[in-house]
């Protein structure tokens, strides 16, 4: 196929709209994004891409733009995330990523739902009970946003898979619920030499912190690996759907910023919050 | 006296004191003689902050500092 068929073809199906504070654009509908692809065997991806690249905008990101340029929404398009862990905190992660439009998502857990996770995960409902997290992460992304790939891995990240599982992965997000795993990831993602963004809960108090290969990390916050119990305060506490969605959220912004390399990082500094009393503060680990 | 603004997280909110947005201390106390004072069991608190920066057990206080101080958490 030329390209100028598919430049062609997006013109033509294309359409002026006007943004809400009244500048206008050229946007390009996600019935048409699907129909060109099909008719030219290609995917809903490299249809926004196209179009983007020739100043269109595919209306499905209009409201990520002006506060994305059309530059940084075909980095999102053109990323790969790792999602690792898709309970409370992976479940909002992979649906604001879906949504935001990066290109490709590694979905990784080897669990299943069960009962106790309906109250903060939006991966689980009462039909999908006992099936698979990572399958069900796939379908909803697919049913969110038909652009995005993934890959589906049902399996628990430890040690021995990590190089497999973060293979051609640009970031991985932390979503686990137990420190040993956490550290397997960190050391896995700096083995790739690749950022973290890792966060954590109990109740409705949390923190987030990201990494990169060459910052110390997790044992900023935790102390040498080994040296505490596998779970934390959350064993007592539980974990309310609140917090751990304002968590993935704040994860899901440092993902979007370290992508487009744009905006002040949490590296070597942990946002800590509580609901409860509206605490939200930044604190310096170093 | 001097007078802290205390801040316990998560499983350590418990062991709040009344005046925690104004807790007394004497010049020159340690982290760790406010953590037995407040009767929290010191291998629970992973994270301690003071005004914002990361501290130690054996960080001494003045007073007007600010303290956080944070069990493990690992929940998602």
């Amino acid at each position: 196929m030329m390209d100028g068929e598919l430049t062609g073809s997006i013109k033509q199906a294309a359409r002026p709209a006007t943004f809400p504070d009244g500048t206008s654009y050229t946007s390009l509908s996600v019935t048409d994004t699907s129909r060109i692809g099909r008719t030219l065997g290609e995917t809903s991806r490299a249809i926004e891409i196209a179009a983007l690249e020739a100043g269109i905008v595919p209306e499905r990101y209009a409201r990520n733009l002006k506060t994305l340029s059309t530059h940084n929404q075909v980095t999102l398009l053109e990323s790969t995330v790792a999602i690792v862990g898709l309970g409370g905190l992976g479940g909002g992660v992979v649906e604001m990523l879906a949504r935001i439009g990066i290109g490709t998502l590694i979905l990784i857990d080897g669990d299943q739902f069960e009962d106790s996770n309906l109250n903060r995960q939006f991966l689980s409902s009462h039909q999908g009970l006992a099936t698979s997290k990572a399958e069900a992460a796939r379908d909803r992304v697919h049913r969110i946003n038909a652009s995005v790939s993934t890959e589906c891995r049902s399996e628990f990240f430890t040690a021995r898979n990590a190089a497999e599982l973060l293979k051609g992965t640009q970031i991985v997000v932390d979503c686990l619920d137990n420190l040993p795993a956490r550290f397997d990831l960190e050391e896995a993602a700096k083995a790739e030499g690749i950022p973290m963004v890792s966060a954590a809960v109990a109740g409705n108090a949390g923190h987030i912190t990201t990494i990169f290969p060459e910052d110390i990390g997790l044992r900023l916050i935790y102390g040498e690996p080994g040296s505490m119990a596998p779970k934390g305060a959350e064993t007592a506490l539980g974990t309310l759907v609140p917090a751990v969605t304002l968590l993935a959220s704040l994860e899901c912004s440092e993902v979007v910023k370290i992508l487009l390399n744009q905006g002040k990082l949490l590296r070597n500094r942990l946002l800590a919050i509580d609901l409860a009393d509206h605490t939200y503060e930044v604190m310096d680990l170093r | 006296m001097p007078h802290i603004q205390l801040k316990l997280f998560a499983t350590l909110t418990r062991y709040a004191p009344k005046k925690a947005e104004q807790f007394p201390i004497e010049a020159g106390t340690s982290i760790e003689t406010l953590v037995r004072e407040l009767e929290i069991p010191v291998e629970m608190v992973k994270l301690i902050f003071i005004n914002g920066r990361k501290g130690l057990m054996t960080s001494s206080l003045e007073g007007g500092e600010r303290v956080g101080l944070f069990p493990p958490v690992g929940g998602g």
